[in-house]
């Protein structure tokens, strides 16, 4: 086991060089140079320029920029943002935020998506089954936007259920529309994936000879059905925190959430490239991190993995 | 079988019709015609989709959005980018059947010609991320060995990266090309990474079994096995993930479109006009749901499409 995890996060190591290499070869080999975006119209003075090359690094090859901003941040450093303030105390505050949004958002369509697709796995062929694969087909094919806006309207503005905007330090009862908005599309998936692997489990025979020694059907579902569906389900929520990090950028949008994404969109529209790139790697090294977890849980779930791969 | 043929079983268990040999003589065994071609699995697929409601819906469906597509001047005849501030957030007439919007455009017209936009940039960007992610899969499941420990990883490095935060930053960087084809290039950059996993199972799967094995004994040359043999039989799995990515690909570029760094504002999208849409959301709320609509139908159907495609290709999902 130990040795399974080892070799796992020896893997990731060379994929968060690479994705960070990649955005920030991205940002800063296209040619736009933050420098201007600092100066605006005007050009500054060449000593100053030189300066604040230095200072962010930008008169060194570019390889040497991403190793010198790597090795910062490794050691919690992100580097100065382009007004000067370090992009850590920006991450400090909104991380958070999207974390409790993005935890939130996991559980909710956790809960609600295992138990909807072992609920129409079950009774596959049925209305029910119909119902809520409907209702999942709907939700995915609905943007999250749209979604969003809609529930915003109705619940916050005309119903008054709840705040419209949630802006800084939200509470749980705030945060609750937006996460509900933000796992809504994964909360599909889970369910779709749930009601096939529930489905495909039904019919086999150690489900069978389980019932005929006469376990009770929710020993049935729980111990011999559920435990071997969860797998592919587990790995998809693993894998899907990645995507609600970018879904957050929108969900962040539309309810006023300080949180990382609000920070993305922001830096983006002023062309602050240093903090761009420090809020990809940061979703990028969360998204890693989320599937090494992903990947021990199904080792743990699955004796076949842990002893398959030597 | 009529009931009263069956006869009675001999031994448990054994309770499966046995013909007396007096009724089934050997020349009506040898007459058995087996000189029909077998039916292949996509022969097999077609037959059991033209059965199947699911692939129906959602063919009418599709078949509708491409004539949409083709000819929206058939459905109306006002023009998209023509707005006049003064038959702004107009109720629906005769003349704009969904109204007008804050800038006063018609609103049907641009529901319309907005599906010209989405259609095509989902179906270049599946075209461009199936080609991406087939290549790179087959590389690294039919070579195998170091070739595929590289690939893997550079995979994964794509992968880590979300498909929509990966456009973000990228289409940050092309704002002011006014063009659609930088989207498609933007989507496809990051959206084969799923592609090119599954093409690499499905060869991986395919490559060892007898008939490449005769082929190669046969003297094939490796590309030309991979592109004959390989390949095709890996196909089925590519075609049902691109058909689902494709659903994808317009909701991404919508949202794209709706933060501000998708499509230009000159190109007439639904994602663009949902954005605008939504500062008059409490007022107007109509303008935001004609768009989401168009865009909520297209997407289900080639959800819709790749559901019941999957299900053909692979009978064993569907028996139960």
């Amino acid at each position: 086991m130990l040795w399974y995890i080892g070799r796992r996060l020896l893997q990731i190591i060379p994929v968060f060089l690479g994705a960070t290499l990649l955005i920030y070869l991205m940002m800063f080999s296209t040619g736009s140079d933050p420098i201007q975006a600092i100066a605006g119209e005007k050009a500054l003075p060449p000593s100053v320029e030189a300066q604040l090359r230095a200072q962010y690094n930008l008169d060194k090859p570019i390889l040497v920029q991403w190793f010198l901003y790597i090795v910062g941040v490794i050691q919690g450093d992100f580097g100065l943002n382009l007004s000067g303030r370090p992009i850590i105390d920006d991450i400090r505050r909104a991380f958070p935020v999207t974390a409790k949004l993005a935890i939130m958002a996991v559980i909710i369509e956790a809960i609600f998506g295992i138990v909807a697709g072992v609920i129409a796995g079950l009774k596959k062929g049925t209305w029910i089954d119909t119902t809520f694969l409907m209702l999942s087909l709907l939700v995915i094919a609905v943007p999250t936007f749209v979604i969003g806006f809609v529930a915003q309207v109705i619940l916050g503005v005309q119903l008054k259920l709840v705040p419209v905007n949630v802006g800084n330090d939200p509470s749980f009862m705030n945060l609750l529309l937006p996460a509900t908005v933000l796992g809504a599309v994964s909360f599909a998936y889970v369910l779709r994936l749930t009601r096939t692997s529930v489905a495909e489990n039904v019919p086999a025979d150690h489900v069978r000879t389980a019932k005929a020694k006469g376990l009770s059907s929710g020993a049935l579902v729980s111990k011999h059905i559920l435990r071997n569906s969860l797998i592919p389900v587990v790995t998809f929520i693993g894998a899907d925190l990645g995507a609600l990090m970018g879904g957050a950028i929108v969900t962040e949008g539309i309810f006023n959430i300080n949180g990382v994404g609000s920070l993305l969109f922001r830096a983006l529209q002023r062309s602050d490239s240093p903090t761009t790139v420090s809020v990809v790697t940061l979703m990028v090294i969360i998204f890693l991190i989320s599937n090494l977890i992903v990947d021990v849980l199904y080792a743990v779930l699955d004796p076949r993995i842990r002893y398959a791969k030597k | 079988m009529s009931p009263e043929r069956r006869t009675a079983a001999p031994h448990p268990g054994q309770e499966h019709y046995t013909a007396p040999l007096s009724e089934t003589p050997l020349k009506d065994v040898d007459a058995f015609d087996d000189t029909s071609t077998p039916r292949s699995m996509w022969r097999q697929a077609a037959h059991s989709l033209l059965r199947d409601p699911v692939f129906i819906v959602s063919a009418i469906l599709i078949a509708f959005i491409l004539f949409v597509v083709a000819f929206p001047g058939v459905f109306t005849s006002q023009d998209p980018t023509a707005g006049s501030l003064a038959n702004a957030n107009q109720d629906p007439s005769g003349e704009h059947p969904f109204g007008t919007s804050r800038q006063g455009y018609d609103i049907f017209s641009r529901v319309i010609h907005g599906t010209r936009t989405s259609v095509i940039v989902g179906f270049f960007t599946m075209i461009g991320s199936t080609l991406i992610g087939a290549a790179i899969g087959a590389l690294a499941g039919y070579v195998g060995g170091w070739v595929d420990e590289i690939v893997s990883r550079v995979v994964d490095v794509f992968f880590a990266i979300p498909l929509i935060l990966g456009a973000i930053v990228i289409g940050a960087r092309f704002q002011g090309i006014d063009s659609i084809w930088v989207v498609i290039l933007v989507l496809s950059v990051f959206g084969w990474t799923n592609i090119a996993r599954i093409t690499r199972g499905a060869v991986i799967g395919v490559k060892s079994q007898e008939f490449v094995m005769a082929s190669t004994a046969l003297g094939a040359g490796r590309f030309s096995n991979l592109m004959r043999h390989v390949l095709p039989n890996a196909l089925a799995p590519i075609i049902v993930t691109a058909t689902v990515n494709l659903g994808v690909f317009i909701v991404a570029e919508a949202t794209l479109s709706f933060l501000g760094v998708g499509l230009p504002p000159t190109v007439v999208s639904w994602g663009g006009d949902i954005s605008t849409a939504r500062t008059s959301l409490t007022t107007h709320p109509m303008q935001l749901m004609y768009p989401s609509i168009g865009l909520a139908v297209t997407v289900l159907s080639f959800i819709m499409l790749g559901d019941a495609v999957r299900d053909a290709l692979d009978p064993k999902a569907k028996k139960r």
